[in-house]
């Protein structure tokens, strides 16, 4: 059994020694695996002997030990083998933890990299993550997480492995790719744990603490925005899969059940990062989660502001699913033949979606609403058949049997 | 995302890999090793095995005493590889590099996950 709060110490320290390491040595590719073994080693050693006083300390020590062997192993750097060995054991703690954070984050974004390869190398590097709680997190074996961040330090070492020197530019377009990445791995955090007899690393709670790590790190009202987005939907987790595993919708959920603290969070930092001006749209999403949020129950939700915030949301990010979300409000605001209509045009413009599960459960509800019971229950029953979720899958021919009895 | 491919069989196909030479039956599988090292390589491979014979397959019976076989069916399952990959594309430029995929008898299939995304 790991202890949390070793847990918390190992990973809330890995990237300021990290930074430090690759700021002092270069080549970010054996710096850290030498980080990650003092991380192992500490996740061993600290439950039996107790955390040391100064566990950073413990960990740059350690971490720098392992490193200055790999290198004497390495035969090609001999020459480097005595730079190292005369430098100076001082402290890690030159640059701000801050700075670290924010390098690595660009770092393990590389635009080279696959994004899962991106997800594993933020998980370890900044999350400081074992390879076998991230393959454990993802249902893939250790060897197979192992390879594939062997493989991105490759990638990265290819095009240089000390930190780079990025533009103002290219460190906003870098963040994009950091913010996708975050998002995904809290989406992928959406994977029920529930009958895991291992404790598995929990992606949504780890995404969440990346992300203020990163707000922290840079000021950036688009970063607010993704973390108050993420607030506000994991916010809604306990309400949101029924004791069999059925998907609860929002509009159907015990609002009992949410985290007000994460709500009052959230709703904060939406208020906040739209004070700035220009909205982007994770800072959009947010608040449409927020007006949910807000609302005591669903039907004093305000849906002229919710649509309002899509139409503003589709002129800053257009795309399919914002369209089919949007349908959803037009129809709460202007009736379900409006919505209907919606997703007509949308169709019309993207006829490759005529298939997608999240169109026809939209346009299942809608039909519903309507009256139109055997256009829903083909929505339903076609919309069940193209999910690759099974919580939802069971929601939605749960939803059309209860048509078929009418 | 997780994906199975599935390579089927049929007798066809196993008339065609016998009258090849053995030259020819050597690069058939070198492709799957190929294919696997690469897999491995890239941390992109969850499990790959091919199958035995359909005439080994076992089947708990419904009576108690195990069920034969089932009748030769004209298509049968020869191997598979789970993967771990960025998304359809991706999975698909994998399954293209299978000898089976010229004949139309490589399938992927999305695995399906507890996901609970409320809209």
């Amino acid at each position: 059994m790991s202890d949390p709060a070793i847990d918390r110490a190992v990973r809330l320290h890995a990237p300021a020694v990290l930074g430090g390491l690759v700021r002092r040595y270069g080549d970010f590719a054996a710096c850290e695996d030498a980080v990650q073994e003092a991380l192992v080693a500490a996740l061993d050693q600290w439950p039996r002997e107790g955390m040391p006083q100064h566990p950073v300390g413990w960990l740059w020590t350690v971490a720098r030990r392992r490193l200055i062997e790999q290198i004497r192993r390495d035969t090609a750097r001999r020459a480097r083998e005595d730079r190292v060995a005369s430098a100076t054991p001082d402290d890690p703690a030159t640059t701000s933890a801050r700075d670290d954070s924010l390098d690595l984050f660009l770092l393990c974004c590389h635009p080279a990299l696959t994004h899962p390869a991106q997800v594993a190398l933020t998980l370890r590097a900044v999350g400081g993550l074992t390879t076998a709680e991230i393959a454990r997190a993802h249902l893939v074996p250790e060897a197979t997480m192992a390879q594939r961040i062997v493989r991105a330090k490759r990638t990265i070492a290819a095009h240089g492995s000390a930190f780079p020197e990025l533009s103002d530019d290219e460190v906003t377009e870098r963040l994009d790719a950091v913010a996708t990445v975050l998002y995904l791995i809290f989406t992928e955090g959406h994977v029920a744990t529930a009958g895991d007899a291992i404790a598995r690393v929990d992606l949504s709670a780890e995404a969440i603490r990346l992300t203020r790590l990163l707000h922290t790190a840079r000021d950036d009202a688009e970063i607010t925005g993704l973390l108050a987005l993420m607030l506000l939907t994991d916010a809604r987790r306990p309400a949101r899969t029924t004791p069999g595993g059925d998907l609860v919708t929002l509009t159907e959920q015990d609002r009992s059940q949410w985290d007000t603290e994460m709500i009052r969070e959230g709703v904060a930092l939406v208020r906040h990062a739209l004070v700035a001006g220009r909205p982007g749209p994770y800072q959009l999403q947010a608040a449409i989660a927020a007006v949910h949020a807000e609302a005591p129950d669903v039907d004093t939700t305000d849906w002229a502001q919710i649509l309002a915030l899509y139409d503003l949301l589709a002129t800053v990010a257009p795309g399919p699913m914002i369209a089919v979300n949007r349908a959803v409000a037009v129809g709460e605001v202007h009736g379900p033949a409006a919505g209907l209509d919606a997703i007509a045009a949308l169709l019309a413009d993207r006829p490759e979606l005529a298939g997608h599960h999240r169109v026809l459960a939209v346009r299942g509800h809608l039909h519903t609403a309507i009256g139109e019971t055997a256009a829903a229950h083909a929505d339903l029953i076609a919309a069940s058949r193209a999910t690759l979720s099974l919580p939802e899958q069971r929601y939605l021919v749960r939803r059309a049997g209860e048509l078929a009895g009418r | 995302m997780r994906y199975l491919i599935l390579i089927h069989g049929n007798q066809q196909w196993r008339d065609t890999f016998a009258a090849m030479s053995d030259t020819q039956r050597r690069v058939g599988l070198d492709a799957y090793t190929a294919l696997t090292r690469s897999l491995e390589e890239a941390g992109e491979l969850v499990a790959a095995a091919p199958l035995a014979d359909p005439s080994q397959a076992l089947r708990p019976g419904r009576g108690g005493a195990p069920d034969g076989p089932f009748a030769e069916a004209k298509e049968f399952v020869a191997g598979f590889y789970l993967i771990d990959c960025d998304g359809p594309e991706r999975a698909l430029e994998i399954a293209a590099q299978l000898p089976e995929a010229s004949a139309g008898l490589v399938e992927v299939r999305p695995t399906m996950d507890l996901s609970a995304i409320d809209w």
